[in-house]
């Protein structure tokens, strides 16, 4: 029990510091798209640690304790699911209002095909 | 269209056992009051949920499937939480070593839902955010461009998640 108590006190401060972590991301980042990168990603793993950690908590702390623990595994997965579409949406949306992404080579293998349905979408008209 | 009668009772005990088993978890209780509603009210949920929750129906559930799909939970984690380390060494460096750009690579799956799944841990994986699937073309935002090359970015970013999600879903 005094294990998973501690277990639960790391993965909570883990939790903690990763998003931290993805504030400063988001402070440092260069444009739109990396800052999605350091502020989301960040805290998927800061934001699940720190959830599942309360679980693990309530798990030791209340008898009984087993629904704190299956209640917050199903958050992490409501977490899992939710994030990257809302993350995808927010990158692509910017990507549609033109807005164009820091590069230093000069790489985007997106550039064309957007071109390409945006013509198709001109033809349409 | 020959088995659509099969698929559709399928789909329908598919998608009620789901829910029955996400109620299960709601409540966190075996009383019989509770078991008999669960499942009363959760086969009225999947009645009118089974077309578009699934399209496989109970075919997804041979227990080898399983083992690979508790395989893939494994590998995405250890994917998860190395590249947060990483995500977490660049923001955390004075320099900002950075190169971002976006690449695109060619994924040899077919099924909707596992280009969605293959979608969604590219993005979980801190360091690449996937912008955008076109059939079968992923493009995706990378922090640290090595290769605009498509077939170094596929085997950097998505050929561990694949390899487990081809097995799944073939």
């Amino acid at each position: 029990m005094i294990v998973i108590e501690y277990l639960a006190y790391f993965l909570i401060t883990l939790g903690a510091v990763f998003l931290f972590l993805g504030a400063l991301g988001i402070f440092r980042m260069p444009d739109i798209y990396t800052r999605i990168q350091a502020g989301t990603k960040s805290s998927t793993l800061g934001a699940m640690s720190l959830v599942l950690g309360t679980g693990l908590l309530g798990f030791v702390s209340f008898t009984p304790g087993y629904p704190w623990l299956i209640k917050t595994i199903i958050i992490v997965i409501f977490v899992a699911i939710a994030n990257p579409l809302s993350s995808h949406a927010l990158a692509r949306g910017a990507y549609k209002d033109k807005i164009a992404p820091f590069t230093k080579e000069n790489i985007d293998a997106y550039q064309e095909v957007e071109k390409n349905i945006e013509e198709e979408m001109e033809d349409a008209k | 269209m020959m088995n659509s009668k099969i698929s559709v009772i399928s789909k329908l005990f598919f998608t009620w056992l789901i829910v029955f088993v996400l109620w299960l978890a709601f409540t966190t209780s075996i009383e019989i009051y509770e078991v008999l509603t669960g499942l009363f009210i959760s086969f009225i949920i999947s009645l009118f949920t089974f077309k578009s929750f699934t399209s496989r129906g109970l075919k997804g559930l041979s227990p080898i499937k399983l083992i690979y799909v508790i395989k893939y939970i494994f590998v995405f984690l250890i994917a998860l939480v190395k590249a947060n380390f990483h995500v977490a060494k660049i923001v955390l460096s004075p320099s900002l070593p950075i190169n971002p750009g976006i690449v695109e690579f060619e994924s040899k799956l077919d099924s909707d839902f596992a280009k969605m799944i293959l979608a969604n841990s590219i993005t979980l994986t801190p360091g690449t955010l996937s912008v955008d699937v076109i059939g079968n073309r992923f493009y995706i935002h990378w922090l640290e461009v090595k290769d605009s090359d498509s077939e170094v970015a596929f085997n950097e970013i998505a050929k561990q998640f694949e390899d487990v999600l081809l097995k799944i879903y073939s």
